[in-house]
């Protein structure tokens, strides 16, 4: 019964704009007329710690959680959240990951390491790792804030919304100055898509 | 119309729609964000940031015995705080309704402990109503504030930080129309709780749970969801989308309202079913209640357990262990390990520079709650309690007292810690002839809950310009004699500072004096680079834990990594290019006329 709930979360680091991509894909939920629900958590994680949202999307939603491992995708700002969100997957479910480092201090000392190469590893365990370089394309876009909008491109042929919709949630959410360089951004994130990265 | 709101949107849409007049609190993770929407979105609503959730509480009982509707928001160690006006404004009852929200925190997102605040309701001998999704948080704040008025109590609405922090449709209404404001009439046997009276209003009390249990027989809060199933589930607030979701087509009855629970309609429901299983998060609070009742068939903890959030995930394991279902979806992949990601204090945050120091000076320093909490974590490691708001003075006192007034005690509170309870912990220090240093990390707002103003900062939370609290002025009339106030991110000054107080007799105080790095403006200034020639991997600048300083790949002789930083993050605080001995952090790009 709730076969037709699409679960989507979004991992990254406190600072990177997780939020606002949760946010922005809701809009495209109700403005399709589906229920939707999403969770976060604030508060602590807001000072560089691990944030992740969890957005839900159907016609009717119970829990705002979604169930463990049964995402059926995973968007991460960054490589290593990406690796350590793995198993809330869905076995056929997709991985789209930041190719994004960030390494916390602690990494610094003693015995904790940053793991060489967290797209890697998540390659040997599934064929749906869709690796992109979305600081390096949002830095050329002129901001590194689109890298929400780029990886929401990149996703969206999986979640069967119109770009219609897509750019009007953008328009709708976006401050208006902001506007114009989002759209280019979806637009590069969406050719990146069809080329089946 | 339907918006997607937040719990805690809806909350404050909910106040709106009521015609709520005041809303007071104290900002605290997961309700703080309640206050900030009433400010933002409806003006006709009357707000304030109180010093703390005690004064808060006592601003709504003045708005509700003077006739205008009010809300009092907190998170659930706040109503330990306001658990004095409570306690006795069950029994006064109200004029207007008076709704309080308990934000609680299972799991401990944000917070020092995960305290049930469901028996907060219980102890006062009040009802408490509790929202699963973003609907029912605005529904309950009318029917909250119904019942206050009905029933002549304050009533709590419950919420928990994934009802809070989730977000879901919610049908937008316009305001209900009142009736005619009732003022406050001068019923002294009513409002004034001398023991003559409060026993009078004690036996209120009981009269008052006796209707109510009536009430909430009949109340549509507590609702039979029928499906002919053999078992049923008893649930309540976020619990019961997680049993939706594992178990659709089980019949549940849904507790709306917790306190007084509706034990005849749990009877029937529990005699018409093979097995009735409680699911709830935190303590046994339904299931304790009903099994006290009498019905003692009933089955919960044992299968739920009672620390941390429960989930979808955490309630299909449980009904599996209880038999319930055979088979429990398990993750596709499993579980890595990983390096923690712990928050951090942000680069060029003002706290950075006081714990580098205090960790030079190997003190013992007790703590308290707020960004500077983070200072226990490593590499800083020199927070060594935290217990409540404004613990760390009185901490400190008794530390002392029973070790010898022996120097090296220090404690550490924010600005708005120091208002909420600090001053009470300064003035025990003088009257007690304490020694203690007590340093105030002022940086000017209230920044772990996201940037508040409180009194020392000038601005109201209507945005009004005010009086602002002068720290130095405050401690010494509270008899301080040694009071200064020093710059955290400048090292050689505040360890001096540190060092010369701590030799002093007689309590000090030191106050901080840099803003939060990030609000209410972002501080930014000329980054700092490493000359990787001068570097000599000695990781000093690693050691003060900044997230804007990592290990390039290029290593000394010896195989350590030298040290980079990321101009992109580093705002030119200089606390790196202050410890480092080789000199090698200098300024990115020298503009002209700077040294």
């Amino acid at each position: 019964m709730e076969n037709n709930t699409q679960n989507i979360l979004i991992v990254g680091v406190g600072g990177q704009g997780v939020l606002l991509a949760s946010e922005l894909l809701s809009e495209v939920a109700q403005m399709s007329g589906l229920d939707v629900k999403k969770s976060e958590v604030h508060g602590m994680s807001q000072r560089g710690g691990v944030v992740s949202s969890h957005v839900r999307i159907g016609k009717k939603v119970y829990s705002p959680i979604i169930p463990y491992g049964q995402a059926d995708i995973v968007m991460s700002f960054e490589q290593a959240e990406g690796l350590r969100a793995i198993d809330w997957l869905k076995k056929d479910g997709k991985m789209i990951v930041s190719t994004t480092r960030l390494v916390p201090p602690i990494a610094n000392f003693g015995d904790v390491h940053y793991p060489e190469d967290p797209v890697g590893e998540m390659k040997k365990k599934t064929d749906n790792v869709i690796a992109i370089e979305a600081d390096k394309m949002a830095k050329e876009l002129g901001n590194i804030r689109l890298v929400n909008t780029i990886l929401l491109a990149v996703a969206s042929p999986f979640m069967g919304f119109d770009a219609s919709v897509w750019q009007e949630a953008i328009k709708r959410l976006v401050k208006p100055k902001f506007v114009d360089i989002n759209l280019k951004a979806f637009e590069q994130g969406s050719a990146l898509a069809k080329a089946g990265v | 119309m339907k918006k997607l709101l937040s719990g805690n949107e809806a909350v404050a849409r909910g106040a709106f729609e009521a015609g709520v007049k005041l809303a007071a609190a104290y900002p605290g993770t997961p309700s703080t964000e309640i206050l900030e929407n009433v400010a933002e979105h409806y003006p006709s609503i009357y707000c304030e940031w109180s010093p703390n959730e005690k004064v808060a509480f006592e601003v709504g009982i003045g708005g509700s015995l003077g006739g205008g509707r009010s809300m009092v928001t907190m998170k659930h160690v706040g109503v330990n705080v306001a658990a004095d006006p409570l306690m006795t404004f069950s029994y006064t009852g109200v004029n207007a309704g008076f709704v309080f929200i308990s934000a609680d925190d299972p799991e401990m997102h944000s917070s020092q402990n995960e305290q049930d605040n469901r028996y907060f309701a219980k102890f006062a001998q009040i009802p408490f109503l509790e929202p699963s999704d973003s609907q029912e948080s605005k529904d309950m704040v009318l029917l909250a504030l119904e019942i206050s008025e009905n029933f002549d109590t304050p009533v709590m609405l419950r919420m928990t930080t994934r009802v809070s922090h989730s977000k879901g449709l919610v049908v937008i209404k316009d305001p209900i129309k009142l009736g005619e404001q009732h003022l406050f009439d001068k019923n002294v046997k009513k409002y004034v709780m001398v023991p003559g009276h409060a026993r009078a209003r004690h036996s209120y009390i009981l009269q008052r749970t006796a209707k109510l249990a009536e009430y909430v027989e009949q109340s549509p809060l507590n609702r039979v969801e029928s499906f002919g199933s053999k078992i049923g589930v008893i649930t309540g607030g976020i619990s019961y989308q997680y049993v939706k979701e594992t178990l659709p087509e089980t019949d549940v009855l849904k507790i709306g309202i917790g306190f007084p629970l509706p034990l005849g309609m749990i009877k029937k429901f529990v005699d018409s079913h093979e097995q009735v299983y409680i699911v709830e998060e935190l303590e046994p609070y339904y299931e304790e209640t009903i099994k006290a009742a009498g019905m003692i068939s009933v089955k919960g903890k044992e299968f739920f357990g009672r620390e941390g959030e429960l989930s979808p995930y955490r309630v299909a394991k449980g009904f599996q262990k209880a038999g319930v279902i055979s088979e429990v979806k398990e993750a596709g992949y499993d579980p890595q390990q990983l390096f923690p990601r712990p928050p951090v204090l942000c680069p060029g945050c003002p706290h950075r520079g006081l714990f580098t120091v205090l960790k030079k000076l190997k003190l013992t320093v007790t703590g308290d709650i707020g960004c500077y909490t983070l200072g226990t974590l490593q590499p800083l490691e020199s927070l060594h309690t935290c217990i409540c708001m404004g613990a760390s003075i009185g901490n400190a006192i008794g530390m002392e007292k029973v070790n010898g007034s022996e120097k090296g005690i220090v404690a550490v509170l924010g600005d708005s810690t120091f208002l909420h309870s600090g001053i009470t912990g300064i003035l025990d220090a003088v009257y007690n002839k304490s020694n203690v240093t007590t340093i105030i990390a002022d940086n000017r707002i209230t920044a772990m809950t996201g940037g508040q103003e409180h009194p020392a900062t000038g601005h109201t939370l209507m945005g009004q310009e005010t009086k602002s609290v002068d720290f130095v002025q405050l401690c010494k009339a509270l008899g301080v004699e040694s009071v200064r106030t020093i710059d955290a991110l400048n090292y050689e000054e505040t360890l001096k500072a540190v060092q010369e107080e701590i030799e002093k007799p007689g309590p000090s105080v030191l106050i901080t004096n840099r803003p939060c790095a990030l609000m209410p403006k972002r501080v930014y200034d000329v980054p700092y680079e490493v000359d990787l020639e001068l570097c000599n991997g000695c990781s000093a600048c690693f050691r003060i834990g900044c997230p804007a300083i990592l290990p390039s790949k290029e290593l000394t002789k010896k195989h350590r990594p030298k040290a980079e930083i990321d101009a992109t993050l580093c705002t030119g605080c200089t606390l790196c290019a202050q410890v480092c001995q080789p000199e090698a952090i200098v300024l990115k790009q020298q503009p002209e006329g700077v040294k």
